[in-house]
């Protein structure tokens, strides 16, 4: 059978095929919809989302000692997070096959940097695959669990952007069973004290050796010869974009496993050719080491180094060719930021916080990160997944010591909070610092689109659990000054402001609304009731004096020829807020 | 054949992705190679989005490049323009006369441009059509992207493809029929200016 897949939805079927028993992940654009299209499996694969990246990939490490096999699926930047645990597990190698796949987004179409993960695999030394498809990404995850068992060890695999979201068609196979292997306690293997780690070190340069000689030997890696003038070195999405422009017409070394590299095939490939280019995204990680083996060949001074690759670059670079287009005046087109949703519980919290003087906004990696664009503007920093208090608190302490009349804000999600936010904010009471933090509780993970997580009271597989109480935590942490609030309701936003404005000691606002697009649980139809409706303008009241229009409301429309402000009736959802920004009490709610 | 590039843009919500589905699934039965691209995540709020399918024998890039698609299909006028340079100087423009604004035109800060589908028609064979009124009058208004997808498979010649069932397989059951009447409103070219 052939299905159209994304790379992302092929992997979960790969992982399936390939005997895979658990997955875990914490979720990050482009990576999100593995484990989501895993989790569809439930009764071979046990897919879970983790409070965050390094915790998912313990799991999946732990699930791999009991003897399964497992993997571990995050965005570049997650690796970061997981780092730790990743460069040990390479040390001690496995026992069921174990693979952490790193969504890598060229273009930061989605992410807070550009790195390239490839670096991740010659860093902790382990082995690296590079699919350049979906039917790839599939078949590469079988590959992946024989090369971990084999040299025991676990496996990279790096997809970028295009892979992950892109559809092609993907034949579909049957699940190979492949059990569990035996638990057996081998402290000499598995417990990372120094005695055990320094043998174990000789040992991962050994199996590089070994990996470099299957990396020449293996079909991953394979030769499309055809004229001998030019030869490219190509992998990933690289590939088919190198393909479209040159198709038959050069020869290629096609590159799928890219760590150790098949320096003895890249030898024979350039041996044959009279110009060698290499075609990568990104950094020159192909190209350094070939440079570094003495291979002549041109890179990264014809491809760029950063941004995405396609097609268009790829020939203007090589063979200077640009294909004809339209010519027209593009200066008036402005550029289309996202914004928050009509009915978005943040817009209330951001229009009180944006009128506040001599603070500073710390921000972080969420939909609240769009709190910080225009109308609201309230955000002067966002760095990285659950640093806004820390970095809050940080600043803080510089302003007061400096006495500097300047305080200092946080803001961060309930999904972010779980992930590294809770040991943020401990800082905050354990270093004693007057850092608001303001937990913005949409009872969901929302950019990535909806995924649960330990405050929700739901597993990925749609099992109920506890819902951790998030005030209990912040409490549990040490900050002694703690409201919940709803943050459509602007006096209480405003209040609960200036409560935690007077303090001396840290505190944290939460403001608890569900995510206008989430499908409600029984539990938040019990909590939050069916507020749904529409609100409209009363035309004759309206005085045109545009409040309304700065909630950045996109529902919010404006007549300039008649002065007036009108309301979408698709988009609203009668959040109100704009209601209690008018101050003609010109918008109400639809029949009242 | 040829690859044929066929592009979607628009505004995040508008439902570009939901159509792009429904043609590669239409294409994939009729037995083309299809690739599909888009990007998800912070886009989709309110942000320009575009999808692009490639269809024909054999595919390799998922990406369509400046000056290579054979049909752009806007769903909200500014956007045609935003997307212009990528269509092929002989393809098509299948614009949707519909216009978003955002915070800053709004807030006064900046216009929305005028004159675009003038410009649009003078340098490229235009159809424009009011899907957002189409879709309203048949009575749910977020069938437009059905409409404006209706009009593209008209464009692309490619009627004979079963693409009803195709929509069937993508859309919630109690809406098929308004789907399939938006469908035939766009094929059909009810309600479209005709081409300058």
């Amino acid at each position: 059978m052939r299905k159209l897949l994304t790379g992302n939805e092929a992997v979960a079927q790969g992982a399936y095929e390939a005997g895979v028993t658990f997955a875990a992940a914490y979720p990050g654009t482009p990576s999100t919809e593995i484990l989501e299209n895993i989790a569809e499996f439930k009764k071979d694969i046990i897919a879970e989302w983790a409070p965050n990246e390094k915790v998912a990939l313990e799991s999946a490490i732990g699930a791999s000692i009991a003897g399964a096999r497992s993997l571990a699926a995050m965005k570049m930047v997650g690796v970061n997070v997981a780092a730790d645990p990743l460069f040990s597990f390479a040390y001690t190698g496995v026992n069921g096959g174990m693979l952490l796949i790193t969504a890598d987004d060229p273009g930061l179409h989605s992410s807070q940097n550009e790195q390239d993960n490839r670096y991740y695999a010659k860093f902790a030394k382990i082995p690296m695959i590079e699919p350049s498809d979906s039917q790839e990404s599939k078949d590469m995850i079988k590959v992946a669990m024989e090369i971990s068992e084999k040299f025991d060890t676990p496996v990279l695999m790096r997809m970028t952007t295009r892979v992950c979201h892109s559809k092609s068609i993907v034949e579909i196979g049957e699940r190979q069973e492949v059990g569990k292997k035996p638990y057996v306690k081998n402290l000499a293997k598995y417990n990372l004290v120094p005695a055990v780690s320094r043998n174990l070190r000789a040992q991962l340069d050994g199996r590089l050796k070994e990996l470099e000689q299957y990396s020449n030997e293996t079909s991953l890696n394979y030769f499309e010869w055809n004229e001998s003038k030019i030869g490219i070195i190509t992998s990933g999405i690289a590939y088919q974009h190198t393909k479209e422009v040159f198709e038959d017409t050069v020869s290629y070394l096609k590159l799928g496993f890219t760590y150790p590299l098949p320096l003895m095939k890249i030898r024979e490939f350039a041996t044959n050719m009279e110009t060698l280019y290499i075609v990568e995204e990104l950094e020159p990680y192909l190209e350094e080491q070939i440079k570094q083996a003495g291979i002549a060949c041109i890179g990264k001074e014809k491809i760029p180094n950063m941004y995405e690759l396609n097609p268009d670059i790829i020939a203007k670079s090589l063979i200077g060719t640009e294909r004809q287009r339209v010519q027209y005046d593009s200066a008036s087109i402005a550029s289309r930021p996202p914004v928050l949703c009509a009915g978005c519980p943040h817009r209330g919290f951001f229009y009180e916080l944006s009128k506040i003087r001599n603070v500073m906004v710390s921000g972080d990696i969420g939909c609240y990160a769009l709190g910080g664009s225009a109308p609201l503007s309230a955000k002067d920093s966002a760095i990285c997944m659950g640093g806004a208090p820390s970095i809050a608190h940080g600043a803080q302490k510089i302003f007061n010591k400096f006495n500097e009349n300047m305080r200092v804000i946080a803001t961060i999600g309930d999904s972010t909070f779980f992930h590294t936010g809770i040991n943020s904010i401990m800082d905050t009471a354990y270093n004693n610092s007057n850092t608001i933090t303001c937990i913005l509780d949409n009872r969901i993970t929302g950019m990535t689109g909806h995924q649960d997580h330990p405050g929700t009271g739901f597993t990925l597989q749609g099992m109920p659990t506890k819902a951790l109480d998030i005030a209990a935590v912040v409490k549990a942490v040490g900050i002694d000054h703690v409201r919940v609030i709803n943050p459509l309701i602007l006096s209480r936003v405003k209040s609960a402001l200036e409560w935690a404005l007077s303090l001396d000691e840290p505190s944290v606002i939460i403001t608890r609304w569900p995510c206008v697009l989430k499908k409600q649980s029984q539990i938040d139809k019990d909590e939050f009731g069916n507020y749904m409706s529409t609100c409209e303008v009363k035309e004759e009241k309206c005085i045109g004096c545009k409040l309304c229009i700065w909630t950045g409301c996109p529902a919010l429309r404006f007549d300039k020829g008649a002065r007036k402000a009108k309301i979408d009736p698709v988009q609203c959802v009668a959040c109100q807020v704009c209601v209690q920004v008018c101050p003609q009490k010109a918008i109400s709610r639809v029949g009242e | 054949m040829d690859v044929k590039n066929i592009l979607l843009v628009g505004v995040g919500g508008q439902g570009t992705i939901l159509a792009s589905k429904i043609l590669s699934d239409g294409l994939i039965t009729a037995g083309y190679d299809v690739k599909m691209s888009e990007v998800h995540g912070m886009a989709q709020r309110g942000g320009s989005v575009s999808t692009q399918v490639r269809y024909g024998k054999k595919v390799y890039s998922p990406i369509i490049g400046k000056g290579q698609a054979d049909i752009l299909v806007a769903f909200e006028t500014m956007e045609a323009l935003r997307w212009l340079e990528y269509i092929n100087p002989r393809g098509t423009a299948i614009v949707n006369d519909y216009q978003i604004p955002f915070a800053l035109i709004l807030m006064g800060q900046i216009d929305y441009p005028d004159g675009i589908l003038e410009v649009i028609q003078q340098k490229v064979k235009t159809t424009v059509l009011k899907a957002a009124e189409i879709a309203v009058q048949l009575g749910n208004a977020k069938t437009m992207n059905i409409v404006l997808f209706g009009a593209l498979v008209k464009a692309m010649s490619l009627e004979n493809i079963d693409w009803e069932q195709a929509i069937r397989n993508h859309v919630k059951a109690k809406t098929v029929d308004i789907n399939l009447e938006a469908f035939h409103a766009g094929l059909t070219g009810t309600g479209f200016s005709s081409p300058k």
